[in-house]
């Protein structure tokens, strides 16, 4: 019972250390419950500078808790989704947003694997279609060929000779 | 023919591969564009380092040619790259500090046990200016021309090379008084053909 008691106060423990830490990440006030959701989005689609491929949610960086400011900021002051990220672009740059605008400087970004899949999928087509007409090309070639008269001669006998082996008396002796 | 497209798929597969990574080769991932490229240096209002009461805005900045360098007391890098700002300072260079994130009183101990090489600071505590001009990570040195428009970014430490490879040639270029130079000088540094 007394280890019971000591798990127990030991997990309210951890809790408490662990809220202590959450406090200590920034803390926003939100006026509502829109904003709040834009300001998460937001930092998911910011990418840090500093510590690249982190949003800026994930990192902690400085530049990532100044950009959480700055975005804290301008959602309250009413601006809109788009504006925030061009907010951020005019200042880090399109690498700035994991949604980069389409411009040419990003279109391999956007059309490069499309590209890509439509190249995967042609060579697939092209090299079955290749196999296809390959093996239709082998039946042909074959059916085109008669067979000498020595040839058919031959072909009679060996026909004979197993058909015969296979006649249905010879089977069942064999049965027996 | 089917044989050979066996072999030669994953052939030019890997030969493409190979071109897209080669292109890539020396390019430094953490070394991003720089948006402000082109633009003037945002506008601020902030004090001086040394004087409290006097205040310094973007037209501060113009009038000459001159390197505008973020530092601070916490920037090891910083440190490492105070020796050559002196060395340019001596040689003439118009160097303009902006103090980023950094206490008055030591950002004014480390020049006083360093020397300063600045024709003035830039009083930044909050990073305010940093921010609108896209400062990452100090120390980065912009090239300003004199109209107050940024030329050039350089992030990380400035040493030999990169001022007499980069930095001494554009700002002599930009410091050059022939017209034809100024209106070239805009095409030349268009925003695709000049990156770090």
């Amino acid at each position: 019972m007394k280890k019971i008691l000591w798990i127990f106060l030991g997990l309210v423990g951890i809790n408490l250390v662990s809220t202590q830490l959450k406090a200590d990440i920034d803390v926003y006030q939100f006026s509502g419950e829109d904003n709040r959701q834009l300001y998460l989005d937001l930092t998911k689609q910011l990418r840090c500078p500093k510590c690249q491929n982190q949003d800026i949610a994930d990192s902690n960086a400085p530049i990532a808790s100044d950009m959480r400011r700055e975005v804290h900021r301008l959602v309250e002051a009413g601006q809109t989704k788009d504006e925030i990220v061009a907010f951020m672009v005019e200042r880090f740059g399109e690498f700035v947003s994991y949604k980069p605008k389409v411009i040419p400087a990003t279109y391999m970004l956007w059309f490069g694997p499309w590209i890509l899949v439509i190249c995967g999928v042609t060579l697939v087509y092209v090299l079955a279609r290749k196999r296809r007409t390959g093996m239709n090309n082998q039946n042909s070639q074959l059916a085109g060929k008669e067979l000498s008269e020595q040839q058919r001669q031959q072909l009679d006998r060996l026909m004979t000779r197993y058909s015969s082996d296979l006649s249905p008396e010879k089977n069942e002796h064999r049965d027996d | 023919m089917n044989q050979r497209w066996v072999f030669l798929t994953p052939l030019i597969m890997a030969l493409g591969l190979g071109l897209i990574l080669f292109t890539a080769i020396g390019k430094d991932p953490t070394k991003l564009e720089t948006a402000r490229l082109n633009d003037p240096v945002p506008t601020f209002d902030l004090p001086s380092l040394a004087d409290e009461t006097r205040r310094f805005s973007e037209q501060d900045l113009k009038g000459e040619v001159s390197l505008l360098n973020v530092w601070a007391t916490w920037c090891p890098s910083c440190r490492a790259e105070h020796g050559y700002l002196e060395a340019l300072a001596r040689k003439g260079v118009r160097i303009i500090g902006l103090n980023y994130k950094d206490e008055r009183a030591e950002a004014l101990k480390w020049l006083d046990v360093l020397g300063n090489p600045y024709q003035f600071n830039i009083y930044d505590p909050r990073g305010k200016l940093g921010f609108d001009l896209g400062v990452y990570g100090a120390p980065e040195t912009y090239v300003v021309d004199s109209q107050g428009v940024v030329r050039y970014r350089h992030v990380g430490v400035v040493n030999e090379k990169i001022w007499h490879g980069t930095l001494e040639p554009l700002m002599k270029q930009l410091s050059a008084p022939n017209d034809f130079i100024t209106e070239n000088r805009d095409h030349a540094l268009g925003k695709g053909m000049v990156t770090q």
